[in-house]
């Protein structure tokens, strides 16, 4: 098994017109995504406005459509800052490392099934490597490098703190991440994202939502959340703390270079979620003779468009948590749980005896996590805390304005 | 052994290019940030050697684990400590440790390239290579289950010492820990906690 | 695709590290879920029972070995043979020794007691794993798993920066030795096509290698892995820093567990792997051994410390072990072993006696700080002289007779220059034993307390003409019983395996025999 994976296209050998076909899936892959884009940009923006009760953008298009247009070519023409303190390689290569792995990861996405085209049949799909979600997660690894680097480059202070906590959210909920993808491959029983979505086929109750028991669902779902720094995860950007994130020395196409890959992120990650726990492009095809080709790919488009406007409405309604519940929730709630619902399916799989025993196991290992953490949260505020504890909250600001008067009284 | 085809050269060698651009990128950038970077790069080139030699897991491993989490922590320390800043390396901290380290590496290119020509890499019976189906994960899901079952337990006993290695070192040490004979040490969040309290009688 | 057969696994065979591992994990997780911190008794007393446990396991292994044969388990990856055994039973002395050591000396230093112990224990399971292992990886895994507890054991000590310093050389160049290890792996593994030791065996039996450059390169890679573990020269540096700067119970521990765990997989490897190589490896080790045991010896006696001093010492020592590598015979096994079991009972005895000596923190281990030690504490001076006696090589003592088995063994494979050269080495490292003797018994000087203002002179006189007792320093520590009980028993082995060596010495024998 090569790198190119099970792709009928290629196995009658390469051939200039295979080349061709694969040329053209890429840019059409390109072309889709950029324009999916525009869109999410301008849904998000409607849907927003619509929940806050606001018009949004209706001057450029009909209904506004072409308004993430024309701020692309606005941001295009300004003019380009780099910040005298700045690492000029590192802060121009940073907002590559944010747009390339987001391109990538949509390229082991399949969008729909098999079609035949002057003779070669092949995948709805630019790409089935037989490692294909792991490239996935290795595209999600390679993405913190642009948002870290970023931050660090424009040598300024806020942009670096929202950075070192991007880069820490984002290594944090990768692996809770990953122990749901690994739940996911132990019903699939392949990597390959075809396989992923095969394996899904026949009814909706062989969707892995239903086969896996919903929970690695939701995990996944709060962690590519977080992944994607989109609210309620937030805390990057949270204007409040830190201006306005990692990217706030950016300007001009760089800047948008960031903001796409934001978006594009979002619909890519929607994407691998309905290829995961969705059945991909998965629906019942009715049988209109030419035309069966496109049904896949409109399950596909509406299921995706469904999780679009999930996060939409989490931004709406989720207030942003604030960073230590962020990083609480990861390493204390989200591995934990996963790990836990791992084993537990790896288990089921074997029999149920050992279901059983592992479920014991489990509630055994979670009563004492709990315990630990109720102690080390005890031990932190009580002997170890430079300043008294006031309960499990921080230091609330009258205290803190006491403190730093009697500074000043000293002085 | 596997006959080398034309195409398998050239990834090979762009591979090999990548590596060896980076590794020396490591020592010679003279910002720690940009010698990280060029680390990530020679491990991107050992993700390619890797898909050529069609061991794809690893090469989709090499990115998760050494791209997107180890250098990663390298670069928050870097970051953290504030050790971010281009040194001067033309100062040598040690005398004559520069030439000496030339003369080694000299030495230890000299051996490689009399390996190359001494060693014989095994291909008979014993190989591994004999051994594969072609599904790379499924081998190495195998022989972790089997050949190396132990290995692979130990490998768990071994991450469950360096993360209480770790946690003991990075504990904060409460201050009776810090004084066995100068209790100034003690006295400090105690102080605090006084210049509390009056604060808040005084409201 | 066919299912997986998981190969069958002896619990027997791994017992003694169970015991250890899943011990210390058990005392981890009660340290971590009571709200109040453990007390020191209960680590120390838990400790103290799991070596026990794992010794009495691992006597009850000697005798299966016995009547048995030795065996292998989890596909071949483990054996129960005499070597496995020996480290099993020197291990677990080690451990109940050190934790009788630490006990009064981590409440003393108020380090938190349960992570010296669950330390300590894990790093001696990692030995465990060693002395068992038979293929590289699993020796790679027991070798980190012993080092990554060391380098936090040594760092243990906050209030002395010299343990942090000495526990980030021991990292960056443990780290270091590890990754040439692992490179050593790699190589012989594309040479021979296995990391069993006994595949690798039976390979470079069956087979003449035409073209074994990688084969020599990965035997010297491994052989620099290990020769740095067991501190061998030249790669030796981080050893007089780290014993210096480790917490004095670490050290005698690190002397004990890390040199019998290296050593003991040092000659599994190139007994059973690469037997069939000795003739171009050998004069390599011959080299080696060779410069450890003189420059072990000769930087010994330039050393002002007692704790430096010793480190050389346990260099010098390391070298004498390594003769029973280069001669490669049953015999040699047998002195090697017997070395090795001795030398970890006399070096935890010594390191208690001096972190006795250090004072309440630890510091005091320069060798001015003896002066007229036995006027002061006769019974300490005594037990420590006769110690480093019983290192020095006396007779009726187990160091003379560990020293005689190697040099015998050496002799008998022919290498009579290189019995000769140790024994001088031996010689010389006398002397530096003999110095810490003087000084405790042959100056009556008493080092002033810092803060006393009457002058040194005033002071040695006074003391000398009233024949007062002398004025204790204001950092001496007594003797705890836990420490005592420890020293107590390091002195009773080391002599009464010295006046009647026949038990220890035929199970040193039968464990190089029953080798698999």
């Amino acid at each position: 098994m090569n790198l190119l994976g099970t792709d009928p296209l290629f196995v009658n050998g390469v051939s200039w017109a295979v080349v061709l076909i694969v040329v053209v899936k890429v840019v059409v892959a390109f072309a889709v995504l950029m324009g999916a884009v525009t869109m999410m940009i301008w849904f998000e923006r409607k849907a927003i406005s619509d929940m806050q009760s606001r018009i949004g953008p209706n001057r450029v298009g009909p209904w506004g459509l072409l308004q993430s247009l024309a701020d692309g070519i606005k941001l295009f023409f300004k003019e380009d800052l780099i910040p005298a303190e700045a690492d000029r390689f590192v802060f121009k290569l940073a907002p590559y490392l944010v747009v390339v792995p987001a391109f990538l990861i949509f390229t082991v996405v399949p969008v729909g099934g098999q079609v035949t085209l002057f003779g070669h049949t092949f995948d709805l799909q630019v790409a089935d490597p037989p490692m294909g979600i792991l490239l996935v997660l290795a595209c999600s690894g390679i993405a913190v490098y642009g948002v870290m680097l970023a931050g660090w480059a424009s040598g300024s202070k806020y942009p670096l703190m929202s950075s070192v906590r991007a880069s820490a959210q984002m290594i944090s909920y990768e692996a809770a991440m990953g122990m749901n993808v690994v739940t996911v491959l132990l019903v699939a029983n392949t990597l390959s994202t075809r396989g992923i979505v095969a394996s899904q086929g026949g009814s909706i109750l062989h969707w892995n939502l239903i086969r896996t028991g919903f929970v690695p669902f939701v995990l996944f779902l709060i962690a590519v959340t977080a992944e994607l720094n989109r609210p309620p995860f937030d805390v990057v950007e949270a204007d409040s703390e830190l201006v306005g994130g990692f990217n706030t020395e950016y300007s001009s196409i760089r800047f948008a270079l960031f903001y796409l890959a934001e978006f594009m992120n979002t619909i890519t990650m929607s994407a691998i979620m309905v290829t995961l726990f969705f059945g991909g492009p998965a629906g019942p095809i009715p049988n209109i003779p030419h035309l069966r080709w496109v049904f896949p790919i409109l399950w596909f488009t509406v299921k995706v468009v469904a999780f679009c406007f999930m996060y939409i409405w989490f931004r709406a309604a989720l207030p942003r948590m604030r960073y230590d519940q962020l990083m609480d929730l990861g390493w204390k709630r989200l591995i934990p749980l996963s790990l836990a619902w791992m084993l537990l399916v790896a288990a089921a799989i074997t029999n149920w005896r050992w279901a059983i025993g592992v479920l014991a196991a489990i509630i055994i290992a979670a009563v004492l996590l709990l315990r630990a953490f109720d102690l080390g949260g005890a031990r932190e505020l009580e002997d170890q805390a430079v300043l008294p504890s006031i309960g499990a909250r921080p230091l609330p600001g009258y205290v803190l304005r006491q403190l730093t008067d009697a500074e000043e009284v000293e002085d | 052994m596997i006959a080398a085809t034309i195409p398998d050269l050239a990834v090979f060698f762009v591979g090999a290019a990548i590596i060896v651009v980076g590794a020396l990128g490591v020592i010679l950038a003279k910002n720690p940030v940009h010698a990280a970077l060029s680390l990530v790069m020679t491990l991107f080139g050992i993700a390619v050697l890797f898909i050529e030699e069609q061991a794809n897991f690893l090469a989709a491993v090499q990115i998760i684990v050494y791209a997107g989490a180890i250098v990663v922590l390298f670069l928050f320390v870097i970051m953290f400590l504030g050790v971010d800043k281009a040194e001067d390396i033309t100062t040598e901290p040690i005398v004559g440790q520069r030439p000496i380290a030339a003369i080694v590496v000299a030495a230890l290119m000299a051996s490689i390239v009399a390996l190359g020509q001494l060693g014989h890499w095994m291909v008979g019976t014993h190989a591994s290579t004999t051994a594969t189906t072609g599904n790379d994960v499924a081998d190495l899901g195998r022989s972790v289950f089997t050949t190396y079952l132990f290995a692979f337990e130990a490998t768990a006993a071994l991450l469950v010492i360096a993360v209480v290695g770790a946690v003991v070192l990075a504990r904060r040490v409460s201050p009776d820990e810090l004084s066995t004979d100068e209790p100034e040490v003690a006295q400090v969040p105690e102080d605090l906690g006084a210049t509390m309290t009056a604060g808040e009688v005084e409201q | 695709m066919n299912p997986i057969t998981v190969p069958s696994i002896s619990y027997f065979t791994m017992a003694p590290m169970l015991v250890l591992f899943v011990g210390s994990v058990l005392l981890m997780a009660a340290a971590s879920l009571l709200r109040h911190r453990l007390p020191e008794v209960v680590s120390t007393a838990t400790s103290v029972l799991l070596g026990l446990g794992a010794l009495v396991v691992s006597i009850l292994q000697w005798d299966h070995l016995i009547r048995h044969g030795s065996s292998s388990t989890v596909a071949g990856a483990l054996v129960l043979d005499g070597f496995s055994v020996f480290v099993n039973i020197t291990v677990s002395c080690a451990v109940i020794l050190t934790a009788l050591v630490a006990h009064d000396y981590l409440a003393r230093l108020k380090f938190d007691s349960a992570e010296f112990h669950i330390l300590a224990l894990l790093s001696a399971s990692g030995a465990l794993i060693m002395g068992a292992a038979n293929d590289l990886v699993v020796v790679f895994l027991g070798l980190e798993i012993l080092s990554i507890a060391l380098y936090v054991l040594v760092a243990l000590n906050r209030k002395n920066e010299k343990s942090a310093e000495g526990a980030l050389k021991y990292f960056v160049l443990g780290g270091f030795s590890s990754a040439v290890f692992v490179y050593g792996i790699a190589l012989t593994y594309g040479a021979t096509g296995s990391t069993n030791l006994a595949k690798m065996g039976t390979y470079l039996s069956a087979n003449v290698v035409h073209r074994p450059g990688l084969l020599l390169a990965g035997i010297g890679l491994l052989a620099v892995g290990f020769c740095f573990k067991i501190a061998a020269v030249p790669f030796h540096m981080w050893t007089p820093d780290v014993y210096e700067g480790a917490p004095t119970p670490v050290t005698g521990f690190m002397a004990a567990v890390a040199k019998v765990g290296g050593f003991v997989a040092f000659l599994r490897v190139f007994e059973t792997a690469f037997s069939t190589q000795q003739s171009t490896w050998a004069p390599l080790l011959y080299t080696v051994a060779l410069l450890t045991t003189f420059i072990g010896a000769t930087s010994a006696i330039a050393q002002h410390n007692v704790k430096r001093m010793l480190a050389y010492s346990s260099i010098n020592h390391a070298g004498f072990i390594l003769l029973g590598v280069v001669v490669l015979t049953k015999a040699g096994f047998a002195g090697s072993l017997y070395y090795l079991f001795t030398y970890s009972v006399m070096a935890i005895g010594t390191f208690a006696l001096l972190g006795v000596l250090g004072g309440a923190r630890d510091e005091d281990h320069d060798l001015t700080s003896y002066r007229g030690l036995a006027k002061r504490r006769p019974g300490v001076a005594l037990s420590l002289a006769l110690l480093l006696l019983a290192q020095a090589g006396m007779p009726f003592t187990t160091g003379f007779l560990a020293k005689f088995g190697v040099i015998e063994a050496t002799v008998a494979h022919g290498e009579i220059p290189l019995a000769l050269l140790a024994m001088v080495s031996a010689t010389i490292s006398a002397v530096a034993y003999l110095r810490v003797g003087i000084v405790m018994y042959a100056t009556h000087d008493v080092p002033t307390p810092v803060s006393d203002g009457s002058s040194f002179k005033d002071r040695a006189e006074g003391s000398l003409l009233l024949e007062v007792e002398p004025v204790a320093t204001t950092h001496e520590v007594p003797v705890a019983p836990t420490t005592g009980l420890a020293i107590g028993i390091c002195l009773a082995v080391t002599f009464y395996f010295g006046i009647a060596p026949g038990a220890l010495l035929d199970f040193a024998r039968q464990a190089a025999q029953l080798l698999r």
